[in-house]
């Protein structure tokens, strides 16, 4: 048989049926549903008089929605409470793998509670109505967000109709300079590759960078995947995949624990696989990066400078860098140093699990948040990266410098609760779009890594974190 | 679904790369349950001045005139022409069914981010790829030509000038070509394949057991 990629053995193994133009009905092993993108799925079924095909592979929670602050009032917006309540009503007569509902002690990202709880398992399918469904493929899946008529296509027919991508390998290489972290390789790649880089390609990340990572930072640099264009990342199974599933809820366990490890061993590409491009990367040349613009390809390292519009030759990409800094409120060639702050959010389904935690709070320990930023937001990625920071104290660290720590949800990142920017605030970011009006209609959004928002949050401005002095 | 044969519509331009679903499409929207209604919150925040929030009267807003889409002369358009990586980001279909809502058949692009390009197929959109140098042109000429008009086939593949003076083809995958053409529901047509997904489950929860306990 000819030397295969990850991808290709996955997809190849969840084939069930081609049609002559390549066409393929894929089996989904896992289905990941929220508030957001499922009310309509489950209304179109009811219409067709159609079932559930499989509940049992369908793990949920509300996370879009879900409010951050004072949960035992509920949620005070009727619209997001509809939706919380329609997913609810949607999933009370289903039998399904689990549900997380709003204020159950698991509930959180949709993204973050998958691998927690171990519903997320090498060699699998795993969909979602949301990109960064991206993020699952750190356990060697292929995992993509999905639009809701195919979260109904999956939930009637537990098959995906997809076409197959090409291979791209992004490897790195080498020890990540001190202060940076997955964060900040995840937006050097899309400053490499540019935001529509990946498109129509699904990456495997490798090389002795990546295999360095712990799980926390391999699914930080998968979730970004989609804001390279492609809409699945993956990484090979190694110790630190098996590790980090033992004993998870959801996890097999005893003889099917043993069988399911061997199996999942041989999860990763031939020696001599052919990928369609390779993208190679150096760690030490990585340098802590921020955002300046509206699209993640916007970036430039902490010490560097907004760029100038007049250096650059192509018109069309002249003008979005004129409309970017028009919009961010941005001079060219000022130092990102310079750059003062409102707000700073540490969340998201990037950077919101114990790790980045624990991350931020060691820079943030011993010292305040700086006076010109009126907001500053700690929100863990679910009740258990909440619990698990309570124990160690990390609750305390943010409070204390003057953070906000609060309930588990989306939060900040898209702002559809109440945690958002007013028109023309400059937030620091864990998060993964700096789009326009992201985080709220005006807002000026600026993606960091969680020790680089800390940071940000005590200066009051961006600074290089390389040459931050711990306390 | 609505089918797609031929259509000869007014023509729109908006000229920027990397438009996001955000964009096309602001999150405050998203909180409805329905698949209709959100036509006149597409590209909210370029198209009006003030913040848009569900529910409120577009009667009431105040629109940005100098946003294309305000412009009188595009007013009844029903093909638009973008830039490349044209629906990049988030999965959310409320982008396509906005578009649809508000009245496009047809976006015209050099490329599409991924998630969009599939969603649109399944609600009767049709996203047309062409080659970065024939958008130019577009663009080019309807701003030079005020109610420029183009005709898409679906069947034939083509973009084509109504005085035929110029015609593009485009392509796209056979089996979406046909579902788009009959208006076909997807999940009828995988159905037809249960058997074969039920022969698939059985087999694979004897090889891995542990996905289905």
């Amino acid at each position: 048989m000819a030397p295969q990629t990850l991808y290709d053995r996955i997809w190849a193994s969840h084939a069930v049926h081609t049609e002559d133009d390549g066409t393929t009905l894929l089996y989904i092993d896992r289905h990941l549903v929220h508030e957001v993108t499922s009310p309509q799925a489950f209304e179109g079924l009811k219409l067709a008089g159609r079932k559930v095909w499989r509940p049992g592979s369908i793990v949920a929670t509300a996370d879009h929605n879900t409010p951050t602050l004072d949960w035992d009032k509920g949620i005070a917006d009727p619209t997001s409470r509809l939706q919380v309540e329609t997913l609810d009503a949607n999933l009370r007569d289903l039998d399904v793998k689990a549900y997380f509902p709003f204020r159950h002690r698991n509930q959180g990202i949709v993204h973050v509670i998958g691998p927690e709880q171990g519903a997320t398992l090498p060699g699998t399918t795993v969909v979602c109505g949301d990109s960064h469904t991206s993020t699952h493929g750190a356990f060697a899946c292929l995992a993509h967000g999905i639009g809701t008529s195919e979260v109904e296509h999956v939930m009637a027919t537990q098959c995906l109709l997809a076409k197959k991508s090409r291979n791209m390998l992004v490897l790195v290489d080498g020890e990540l300079p001190r202060g940076v972290t997955a964060k900040d390789m995840a937006l050097a790649i899309i400053g490499t590759i540019g935001t529509a880089g990946g498109t129509g390609y699904a990456i495997e990340y490798a090389g002795s960078t990546v295999r360095s990572l712990s799980m926390e930072g391999r699914m930080t640099v998968c979730n970004m995947s989609i804001e390279a264009g492609a809409r699945c990342g993956m990484v090979a199974v190694d110790d630190i995949t098996i590790d980090y599933l033992r004993n998870r809820p959801l996890a097999p366990k005893g003889e099917q624990w043993e069988r399911a490890v061997a199996y999942w061993r041989t999860l990763r590409s031939d020696d001599n696989a052919k990928f369609d491009r390779v993208v190679k990367l150096d760690a030490r040349d990585i340098k802590p990066q921020v955002t300046w613009g509206t699209s993640p390809e916007m970036v430039v390292p902490g010490d560097g400078r907004v760029p100038d519009p007049e250096r650059e030759r192509d018109a069309l990409k002249r003008s979005g860098i004129e409309r970017a800094l028009e919009y961010m409120a941005l001079k060219p060639n000022m130092p990102m140093t310079d750059i003062r702050i409102d707000k700073v959010f540490i969340g998201s389904c990037t950077n919101s699990r114990i790790e980045d935690l624990r991350a931020a709070a060691k820079v943030v320990r011993g010292r305040r948040v700086a006076t010109n930023v009126r907001l500053a937001l700690v929100v863990p990625g679910s009740g258990p990266v909440k619990e698990q920071a309570e124990r160690e104290g990390l609750d305390r660290i943010f409070r204390d410098a003057g953070f906000q720590w609060r309930e588990p949800g989306c939060s900040m990142c898209l702002g559809m609760n109440d945690d958002k920017l007013s028109p023309g605030e400059r937030c620091a970011s864990t998060s993964n779009r700096n789009f326009e009006g992201r985080q709220g209609p005006g807002g000026r959004t600026h993606l960091v890594s969680p020790e680089m928002a800390a940071a940000a949050a005590i200066a009051g401005h961006f600074v290089d974190i390389r040459t931050w002095q711990s306390h | 679904m609505e089918k797609f044969t031929v259509l000869n519509g007014v023509v729109a331009p908006l000229d920027r790369a990397n438009v996001d679903t955000d964009a096309i499409i602001p999150k405050q929207f998203l909180k409805s349950i329905k698949r209709s209604g959100f036509g006149p919150n597409l590209f909210d925040a370029w198209r009006y001045h003030d913040i848009g929030e569900p529910g409120k009267d577009p009667a009431t807003r105040s629109p940005n005139p100098d946003f294309v889409l305000n412009q009188p002369r595009y007013k009844n358009a029903n093909i638009l022409v973008a830039r490349s990586n044209f629906g990049c980001g988030s999965s959310r279909e409320h982008a396509p069914w906005a578009l649809l809502d508000y009245g496009f058949r047809v976006v015209i692009a050099p490329s599409f981010g991924d998630i969009f390009f599939n969603n649109c197929y399944k609600n009767g959109l049709l996203p047309v790829v062409l080659q970065e140098s024939e958008v130019d042109r577009l663009f080019h000429d309807i701003a030079a030509f005020p109610g420029f008009r183009l005709v898409v086939d679906l069947a034939q593949q083509t973009v084509t000038y109504p005085d035929s003076s110029r015609a593009y083809r485009f392509e796209i995958d056979a089996f979406r070509k046909f579902c788009l053409l009959n208006g076909l529901d997807e999940i009828g047509l995988t159905l037809r394949h249960a058997d074969k997904i039920r022969a698939f489950e059985e087999r694979r929860k004897a090889e891995q057991p542990w996905l289905f306990s």
